[in-house]
């Protein structure tokens, strides 16, 4: 009975925070399609600079990971290909899991470790210094003032991002392919574009969006619900990380399911 | 505790409370606060740490909504309104924070600006020139360009009023305007509070409990304790008045250690009791 009650006393929690987390979407989204048709314009140079940090900022780490990523997929992949003599498929197998899943995902996870975290880490801070409050008594939504530029940024920025890090996953398969499999890059890439359909680019974009709503959701809603005090902005700030590495697994989850049941009927 | 007996304020009310509750969850900060504050009139609302001003403050500013009860400013009742009703109030109000909360990211003018930019339509060079004015009237001249972080704990108070100045508020709102601040540039912020009541007529409602300087620009004063008005009055009055709390608080006398364990013990209940009344 103890149990049970306390699994049901989890799931409302985590409903309730899905129900916040949605509530925060829907905002964002009303100031973004309808709110500037009411004469409430985007802040367009704001969601412009934050898309600066949020895109160009992340670019040279993502090249890197997502470089290394790409080589070491080839190595794991040649590791068993090896064996059948397949070792032309490297560039296919490369390709495939780098555009369908983990190219939106290390994106995902990079962008939380530097943009989410640092939504929490700022909307925190201004809650402390009662900023958010200033805000409102002057007459101004936060949410339209500091969330809705942050979900335009994301939602703009992570698909490119995305496709920046599906190209140079290929980039570092290609590493290996031209030293240890008879490529060369001009092949290897070719390899890879006749491997791939537009919808294994596209699936992986479309969840790199969902992504980026997701991130910007938890990382200003954790930014928010900061209360009083330093501590409180760093307890919120590794949350906003957790809970954003969670859900974005989940929606990666829910999202690859869709699209094989899909592709599959 | 009728107020409009006093023949020096025959003025009208500018905001009046009636029996105004706030809560926090199920525990109750404000137990029925009546009081009224005159057009024109400097307010300063005393009273000790947890006593509940803050609570008022954020209540009448918006920030917090009264679980019930009524505040009735310019014609409305603020407890009962829209968001967009009271975003419009919002706008004939200013406020300036305890530690100034100005945006860090953005410089001191940018800061000023910010209501303008936001609620009018007034082109660049119109703003440039209120921005100035501003900073001229709290005594930062020149600072437009400063980042907030660059400024002194004096100096950010007086550019946090000067951003409510901004929208040339017809109600100034003030939260613990000496807080963190040594004495001579809290006499500063006092006298910057002095001009502008004399220069603009402005009702301002202060919070604090800094006695020297509630005395100093105050017209009237409410003190606030546990969540009540134990008395209200102007400064002659409070100085002249005979009861308990309000000596105790204006005497500076240290709350009574609690000796008797069945004294203890009711207080306890008692506190326990509040909340669910």
């Amino acid at each position: 009975m103890e149990l049970a009650s306390q699994i049901g006393g989890s799931v409302t929690d985590g409903l309730a925070y899905l129900g916040a987390l949605a509530r925060l979407g829907v905002r964002a989204a009303y100031f973004t399609f309808v709110a500037p048709f009411q004469g409430k314009p985007l802040r367009m140079q704001r969601a412009v600079s934050q898309a600066m940090q949020v895109g160009v900022g992340a670019l040279p780490i993502l090249s890197l990971i997502t470089f290394f990523i790409g080589l070491i997929l080839a190595l794991q992949s040649a590791y068993e290909l090896r064996k059948f003599g397949a070792l032309t498929f490297v560039a296919s197998a490369v390709a495939i899991s780098m555009t369908r899943e983990l190219g939106p995902l290390i994106t995902a996870v990079i962008v939380i470790g530097r943009s989410g975290s640092a939504f929490a880490a700022e909307i925190g801070t201004m809650k402390v210094t009662e900023e958010i409050d200033a805000l409102e008594t002057m007459a101004i939504d936060p949410i339209h003032f500091l969330v809705t530029p942050k979900f335009l940024a994301m939602v703009v920025m992570l698909p490119c991002l995305t496709t920046w890090a599906n190209f140079m996953g290929i980039l570092g398969g290609a590493l290996f392919g031209v030293a240890q499999a008879d490529f060369t890059v001009v092949t290897y890439v070719k390899a890879s574009l006749d491997a791939l359909f537009l919808r294994d680019i596209l699936s992986g974009l479309a969840k790199s969006i969902m992504f980026g709503i997701t991130i910007t959701a938890v990382g200003c809603h954790e930014g928010l619900s900061t209360g009083a005090g330093a501590e409180q902005v760093g307890r919120h700030t590794t949350r906003a990380v957790v809970v954003s590495i969670f859900l974005v697994i989940l929606v990666d989850l829910v999202f690859t399911a869709l699209f094989f049941f899909l592709s599959a009927g | 505790m009728d107020q409009t007996e006093n023949p020096a304020l025959q003025s009208e009310a500018m905001i009046s409370l009636r029996n105004l509750r706030v809560s926090y969850g199920d525990r109750e900060i404000l137990h029925g606060i009546s009081f009224d504050v005159m057009r024109g009139e400097t307010l300063v609302i005393l009273g000790g740490s947890g006593s509940g001003k803050s609570t008022l403050l954020r209540t009448l500013v918006g920030l917090e909504r009264p679980s019930s009860g009524e505040i009735w400013l310019k014609g409305k009742n603020i407890a009962a309104i829209s968001n967009e009703e009271m975003d419009e109030i919002r706008k004939k109000i200013g406020m300036s924070f305890q530690g100034g909360a100005l945006f860090g990211s953005m410089s001191v003018g940018e800061n000023v600006a910010l209501p303008l930019r936001e609620h009018t339509k007034l082109e660049n060079p119109t703003i440039e020139i209120i921005l100035r004015l501003k900073l001229d009237q709290v005594g930062l001249a020149g600072f437009e360009n400063y980042m907030p972080s660059q400024l002194s704990g004096g100096m950010k108070k007086r550019a946090a009023v000067a951003r409510a100045l901004a929208m040339d508020p017809e109600i100034l709102f003030f939260d613990e305007p000496s807080a963190g601040l040594d004495p001579i540039i809290a006499a500063g912020v006092d006298e910057l509070i002095l001009d502008l009541k004399k220069a603009f007529h402005m009702t301002i409602i202060v919070v604090t409990h800094e006695l020297a300087s509630a005395f100093l620009i105050a017209d009237r004063m409410v003190l606030i304790d546990k969540g009540n008005v134990v008395a209200i009055g102007t400064t002659q009055e409070m100085r002249a008045s005979t009861h308990p709390r309000v000596r105790q608080f204006l005497d500076r006398v240290p709350e009574p250690e609690v000796s008797q364990e069945l004294d203890y013990l009711q207080m306890l209940t008692e506190e326990n009791r509040r909340p669910s009344r």
